[in-house]
């Protein structure tokens, strides 16, 4: 577990405006869209769909620049910027990346919502 | 698909996001985005604001929702499936019930054109995303605001103007000049009007001509034409102009007819509250005019120009000479159905006119 996937001044800015008990709703609705956002990025890759790609990319960029998680946030956007790549292992290798910083926002979020 | 309203927060500190607006400000406001963290956020926000929120996962659905339900303002997220925000910006500016509808887009498309995109397609304004709460409150409130003005202007615009100049003014936007339109005009107005101005008190003459105004206007715009001047105690309309009319002139002759019999019941009412009992006179004529705003920048009106709406002044003047109610030109007679009786006046010689010109009278059962 790693805390510092989550930036916590971006996160207590959130609570403060939206109200901690909806930030709990909001992260579990995060945690429950997310993993079908990196489906669908793997999917994408796979199909060389680059609109899909692009797409996945954005939603889960949008999504972690809202909770403060900025290593995700900044990794999703480099590939929405980029779009896919012509070596399919250079994309694999950014997935693989991308699922672990994933991993570990969502369990510093957990933490911060759950104690 | 649309949201409920979610419950205030329990417990904890309120949120800083503003707490409830005053309630005149509170709107109807839809948000459109596919995502769905994004949508519970903003909806989450604008409820917090004070306003009523719905929400759509997609342009289509959103669209589908502003053509059924009325809607202030809406936040317009641009990556969607099924139809995007650009899809959505297009398609409010083609339709004429949605396109003053104020649009924020909330996105976090990368890279300026995008965004100027968004502005030249009619967006109102452009937050990134995550939106900025304070941003967003600003913005929006500046947007119903415009909004409301808009509107208050719509509603004067109605108010001196008809609702068809209004409509026209609306889709082409205002320019002086004007453009060349076949069109049928009519001049009427209350014989012995200055009789009656100085046998009645002026309350009781504002009272009348009101009356009378409200009976014109019901006749001429039941046929399709348009009041475009009220002259003391007459009025012009345009049939045909500034929206095209497919019997013009057949249109403005029962209007005529119609006028008559109005005054007809008017007057026995008149007559029975122990009141003077009123005449009209009433000119037509047909043909080629140049239809358009005269004025200047800043006051203007619509306004036809050209031989026939002179023509149609001079004929409603003669009514009186002629003792006909109706007078029409020969252009408006050749295009009146049989069925509508006249009678031929002969050539006159009208004040202003180099030669003398055919007049035909409608007959009135009256």
């Amino acid at each position: 577990m790693n805390s510092s996937a989550i930036d916590h001044a971006t996160f207590a800015e959130l609570q403060e405006a939206a109200g901690a008990d909806f930030v709990i709703e909001l992260v579990d609705t995060f945690i429950a869209e997310a993993p079908q956002m990196l489906a669908e990025l793997r999917a994408a890759r796979t199909a060389g769909n680059a609109e899909q790609f692009r797409r996945a990319a954005h939603s889960l960029k949008s999504n972690s620049l809202t909770f403060g998680a900025m290593a995700l946030g900044a990794l999703a956007r480099e590939l929405e910027v980029k779009g896919l790549d012509r070596d399919p292992a250079a994309d694999a290798q950014a997935l693989t990346a991308l699922d672990t910083a994933y991993a570990q926002a969502a369990a510093a979020l957990k933490t911060l919502c759950h104690g | 698909m649309t949201l409920g309203v979610s419950p205030p927060p329990q417990g904890g500190a309120p949120p800083a996001w503003g707490g409830p607006a005053l309630a005149a400000h509170a709107a109807h406001l839809l948000v459109a985005d596919d995502n769905k963290v994004n949508r519970l956020l903003l909806t989450r926000s604008l409820e917090l604001q004070g306003h009523r929120v719905s929400s759509a996962e997609n342009g289509r659905v959103a669209l589908e929702m502003l053509r059924r339900e009325s809607f202030d303002l809406l936040l317009l997220d641009m990556e969607m499936p099924e139809m995007n925000g650009f899809q959505v910006l297009e398609q409010l500016s083609a339709d004429l019930q949605l396109r003053d509808l104020p649009v924020i887009v909330t996105s976090s498309l990368e890279g300026i054109t995008h965004i100027v995109r968004c502005i030249e397609l009619g967006a109102e304004d452009y937050l990134p995303k995550p939106v900025n709460p304070v941003l967003l409150r600003a913005r929006i409130g500046s947007s119903l605001e415009k909004k409301r003005l808009r509107d208050q202007q719509k509603a004067l615009v109605r108010r001196f103007a008809t609702s068809e100049v209004a409509q026209d003014l609306q889709q082409s936007g205002f320019a002086l000049g004007g453009r060349r339109i076949s069109a049928t005009v009519m001049f009427c107005d209350i014989r012995g009007f200055t009789a009656l101005v100085e046998s009645q008190t002026p309350e009781a003459v504002i009272e009348l001509l009101n009356t009378w105004y409200t009976l014109m206007f019901e006749a001429i715009n039941s046929h399709g034409g348009v009041v475009n001047q009220m002259i003391g105690d007459g009025l012009m309309a345009l049939f045909g102009a500034p929206l095209p009319l497919a019997d013009a002139p057949g249109s403005a002759v029962s209007a005529a007819l119609e006028m008559i019999e109005l005054i007809e019941l008017f007057n026995i009412d008149q007559v029975t509250a122990g009141k003077p009992s009123i005449r009209i006179g009433v000119g037509i004529a047909t043909g080629d005019m140049v239809a358009g705003y005269t004025g200047t920048q800043s006051r203007a009106t619509y306004t036809c120009i050209g031989d026939a709406v002179n023509l149609a002044a001079r004929l409603e003047a003669h009514t009186k000479l002629a003792q006909r109610t109706i007078l029409i030109d020969d252009l408006t007679r050749t295009a009146l159905n049989a069925a509508v009786p006249v009678e031929a006046l002969g050539d006159v010689q009208l004040k202003g006119k180099a030669a003398a010109v055919p007049v035909f009278a409608v007959l009135t059962t009256g």
